[in-house]
């Protein structure tokens, strides 16, 4: 790194020599979401993940020459309900463009995108860090298909190409240049996959690539109104990478500018690995897309009525949920926040506490059995499949004392892996309390008998020792004992 | 009248009538194309095998009472660069010189359905680019009237197809003239239907906003019979229309009194032929001495139109041609080094100088920093245009122009100079541009025994009106007869 004063002291202040200057980090995301339809967004075919190679292709979305693009609705009905849930203005009149760039994966060597008047606009979120609420503009929402996959097979030194994905729909998400540091960008992520997720709109999942963030980042020093030159990072594929990818590229950035020299706009790729970046090679970022309208597809024009149905059929989204769960409920805020992490849990938990009619049980075991086992198991939240009734039957077994509260727990773990009708399955493994008075007393007698010393000191006034006798008592009863009958039972007889 | 004179219309009564079979009708066109392909060389892919198979079914399914229609039987040719699924589709072009679709344009299935007999594939200018058939890949078609000129293009092949008697009908297609230019060329009858009339789905693009098919036949009737064959709403084309009034062939008698005709001053005036002017003129006073109003105007607009809708065709062809890069199917570079080589060379050896051109032109008016100058302002002349026709038909029922300044060009005369041959679809583009329909009907020969077409131009979905006029006029022309039967004279 140069000294200061090497770049000529006409340039650098007094002030700025006398330490590191401030810099400050000005951050845009753009958001690729694949939206979970059914079908891609200009053909029939199927948009299931992880079939065997171009199973899942047409004339359409190979790019035949003749076949034209038809606009799946839906993709039209999803971005819609993300844009009105990101506050966003709605472009009544929108069109598809062609972005024209020659790349394999691409079998028309253009992607249908949307440039000129895309569906969504101006639009904000707001995230919530540790310094506070903040908004984050959001500059448009548009409308596009996604690319194939090219698989290089180093061995047989070939590159193969698969057109399953050709044509899955995307949407883009464009915020402003309002994030500064990487806990907004993972607090404005996480809020954007909450709503998108709430909506049904698609399962964003950075791993499998249902989520893709391209983060565009500059410096300036602190105070500065003008922005500094960016670069955009592409290739994150966690909420870790993009942490590490910003600290990274903030760093390189500053370095160039303490050393004189400049940033270039360029297009870097993260590798996560190694915790550096490369700019990607001029070709794989020709800026020169020559987009003009597709002249394939209409205009899509959006009408009151059916913007107004979509309005209609928004879901209550994470946040209304979490403070209905706390007014109506009486859950902490804590347990609402929790619990609403996953709108599948939410409605899991919601379910459930309808059925037992007992919210705050339906939490505790939701909060406690049920993520310790999501973590056991190392499942996803999504994926956990048990019945909510067979939960609330649980409790409500607990409830009557037909089971022990240890015994509804080994239960449950059949619901959680196997979804097992809880009722039956107590049933067939004789999991029920014993009700049988004999059998109960003969056991009674065979605790007191082998604990004179506890029996002696409850007998003297110490009430606490009770707890260890009931234990005991469990203990030779397997759990299939009520603890409290146990309990009054044993006092009775202590007392004869 | 022997069977290769008989007009799809009649030929179609006469197999329903069982006065003549499917395949003796098939086996007499194959016949005639053994004695005309020499000299013609309109089609690119003809399986003998295939036509006969499929006139023994078509007749089956006559006989079984399954095709009704009054096409049911009639051999007919296809442009090839509409897709036939299992059939070798080239576009003319090196670069698709091996591809087979595994899917059917939806005009030909709809064709199909009516019981249409498939002869072969037509050779026609590369990708459509082109207004002679000469940039063909595979081998220049002749004029049948004289096999020193050129048929026109780029439906060169459809058109020199049927007046050869090599095909009863054809389909082409016509993005700035393509089946009206060749249609006045050839001495036959052609139709543009209104944009959105007849899917594109199937039809290889080349100016995907400006593309249409439609038929070729050997009268007005017999391509009012096709159109209302292949015209359909289609689910797989955005762009297709769904229109109740698609029964062409209705109410096609009818005279020409009182309807107004207007005839642009501009189509009149420079760099039209006097040969052309003439006949032209000829047509319009026949059709003033039957009642018919008719009336020379300013359209306006008419110098715009050739860079206009080169800058529009131009750009869409440019990615429209994007997919051939030799990766998934057609034509690759023997010898590359890496991707971007291989494109290059793919590219480069696949395509012909024509396609290259408007690749290129195509590009580069769409590339940033040109394209408001060049592409925008083209749209903006094109909304213009249309504006000028609009005008236009507030006064008059149908517009009058010839089909083309001059007739055919020799062979080899035209793509010295590109730009001139440009400005031979002067008469046509505008049409492309505004959507309108327009038809093309023989009207006369110069003095080298070339015919002359004339153009009837309609307002957007008023196909019957010109159809009508189209018949009207026929009649008052008296028997056309076409080049094959001349020749036998």
């Amino acid at each position: 790194m140069k000294k200061c004063g090497e770049n000529g002291g006409l340039l650098l202040s007094a002030r700025r020599c006398n330490g590191m200057k401030q810099y400050e980090t000005v951050i845009g995301l753009e958001v690729h979401v694949e939206l979970a339809t059914k079908t891609k967004i200009f053909c029939g075919c199927s948009t299931k993940f992880g079939a065997r190679p171009n199973t899942q292709t047409c004339p359409i979305c190979t790019g035949m020459p003749g076949a034209l693009p038809i606009l799946n609705k839906r993709v039209v009905e999803l971005a819609l309900a993300v844009g009105l849930a990101a506050n966003c203005q709605i472009n009544r009149y929108c069109k598809f463009d062609r972005k024209n760039y020659f790349y394999p994966d691409n079998p028309q060597n253009y992607q249908i995108s949307q440039l000129y008047l895309p569906i969504c606009h101006d639009g904000w979120l707001e995230i919530e860090t540790e310094a506070g609420k903040k908004k984050i503009g959001i500059h448009e929402i548009h409308m596009e298909e996604d690319a194939g996959k090219l698989v290089h097979d180093e061995w047989e030194d070939c590159s193969l190409v698969d057109y399953n994905r050709s044509g899955v729909p995307l949407i883009e998400i464009v915020s402003e240049p309002d994030m500064r540091n990487a806990e907004e960008v993972i607090a404005y992520l996480e809020k954007l996959r909450h709503i998108i997720q709430y909506l049904g709109a698609s399962d964003c999942k950075l791993q499998e690539g249902s989520m893709r963030a391209d983060v565009n980042l500059s410096v300036r020093e602190m105070g500065s109104s003008s922005f500094g030159t960016r670069t955009e990072m592409k290739n994150l594929n966690s909420f870790k990478a993009i942490a590490r990818a910003i600290a990274g590229e903030r760093e390189r950035q500053i370095e160039l500018l303490e050393e004189g020299r400049a940033v270039i706009q360029e297009t870097r790729r993260w590798d996560d690995n190694k915790e550096t970046s490369r700019a990607m090679r001029s070709k794989e970022d020709a800026k020169d897309y020559r987009y003009f309208p597709d002249p394939d597809l209409l205009p899509v024009s959006i009408s009151e009525k059916w913007l107004e149905e979509i309005r209609a059929a928004q879901p209550e989204l994470r946040e209304a949920r979490a403070l209905r769960y706390q007014r109506a409920y009486g859950l902490s805020a804590y347990d609402a926040d929790v619990i609403t992490e996953s709108r599948h849990m939410a409605e899991l938990f919601e379910e459930t506490a309808a059925l037992c009619k007992s919210p705050k049980k339906a939490a505790n075991w939701i909060m406690g059995e049920t993520f310790r086992l999501i973590k056991e198991r190392n499942v996803e939240p999504e994926k956990v499949f048990f019945t909510p009734g067979h939960l609330a039957s649980l409790i409500l077994e607990v409830e009557k004392g037909s089971i022990s509260n240890q015994t509804a727990k080994e239960v449950f773990e059949k619901v959680f892996d196997e979804d097992v009708e809880p009722l039956a399955y107590i049933q067939a493994h004789g999991l029920q309390t014993v009700e049988d008075a004999d059998l109960l007393g003969e056991v009674l007698d065979k605790v007191i008998a082998a604990n004179e010393k506890a029996v002696e000191e409850f007998r003297s006034g110490k009430e606490k020792v009770l707890g260890f006798l009931v234990g005991q008592v469990m203990k030779e009863m397997r759990g299939k004992a009520n603890a409290g009958k146990v309990g009054e039972l044993l006092r009775e007889k202590l007392r004869q | 009248m022997r069977l290769l004179s008989l007009s799809a219309v009649e030929l179609g009564d006469k197999i329903r009538k069982k006065e003549i079979g499917v395949e003796e009708a098939a086996r007499a066109y194959l016949q005639q194309m053994k004695k005309q392909e020499p000299k013609v060389a309109a089609y690119l892919t003809v399986e003998e095998e295939g036509v006969l198979a499929r006139a023994r079914e078509v007749q089956k399914g006559i006989d079984e009472g399954r095709y009704t229609s009054p096409l049911a039987g009639v051999p007919v040719a296809v442009k090839d660069n509409i897709c036939i699924e299992g059939v070798r589709t080239t576009c003319a072009s090196r670069i698709l010189e091996n591809f087979v679709p595994t899917y059917t344009a939806t005009a030909y299935e709809n064709l199909e359905r009516a019981g249409a007999v498939l002869l072969g594939k037509t050779n026609m200018d590369e990708f459509a680019m082109g207004s002679t058939t000469e940039t063909s890949a595979f081998g220049i078609t002749k004029n049948p009237w004289n096999p020193a000129y050129v048929p026109g293009g780029s439906s060169g092949g459809s058109c020199a197809a049927v007046a050869a008697g090599e095909a009863c009908a054809a389909l082409g297609s016509d993005t700035g003239g393509s089946i009206r230019q060749p249609a006045g060329y050839c001495g036959v009858t052609g139709i543009k239907p209104t944009y959105g009339t007849v899917s594109r789905f199937g039809l290889v693009a080349y100016g995907s906003s400006l593309d249409q098919i439609g038929p070729i036949g050997k009268d007005v009737r017999d391509c009012a019979a096709l159109l209302e064959a292949i015209a359909s709403h289609d689910p797989k084309d955005s762009t297709s229309m769904a229109r109740q009034d698609t029964d062409f062939t209705k109410g096609l008698a009818g005279d020409m009194k009182a309807l107004r005709i207007g005839v642009p001053e501009e189509y009149l005036g420079e760099g039209i032929s006097p040969e052309v002017k003439a006949a032209v003129e000829k047509a319009l006073e026949t059709m003033r001495e039957n009642g018919a109003a008719v009336e020379v105007f300013p359209l306006g607009m008419v110098d715009y139109v050739i860079p206009a809708y080169y800058i529009i065709a131009a750009a869409e062809a440019s990615s429209n041609l994007e997919r051939f890069d030799g990766v998934k199917y057609g034509y690759r570079a023997a010898e590359y080094e890496g991707l971007h080589d291989m494109y290059r060379r793919s590219r480069s050896e696949g395509f012909g100088e024509e396609v290259k051109r408007r690749i290129m032109l195509g590009s580069f008016v769409l590339s940033s920093g040109y394209y408001d100058a060049y592409y925008l302002k083209a749209l903006r002349v094109k909304a213009l245009i249309k504006r000028a026709f609009d005008r236009a038909f507030k006064k008059y029922d149908v517009l009058l122009a010839p089909s083309a300044p001059t007739t055919a060009p020799r062979i080899g005369e035209s793509l010295k100079d590109p730009l001139q041959m440009y400005l031979g679809d002067i008469y046509t583009v505008a049409v492309n541009l505004a959507g309108l329909p327009g038809i093309t009907v023989p009207c006369g020969l110069d003095e080298k025994g070339l015919p002359v077409g004339l153009q009837f131009i309609g307002d957007c979905f008023q196909e019957k009106k010109i159809l009508q006029a189209a018949c009207a006029y026929e009649e008052m022309r008296g028997k056309w007869r076409l080049a094959f039967e001349r020749e036998e004279v």
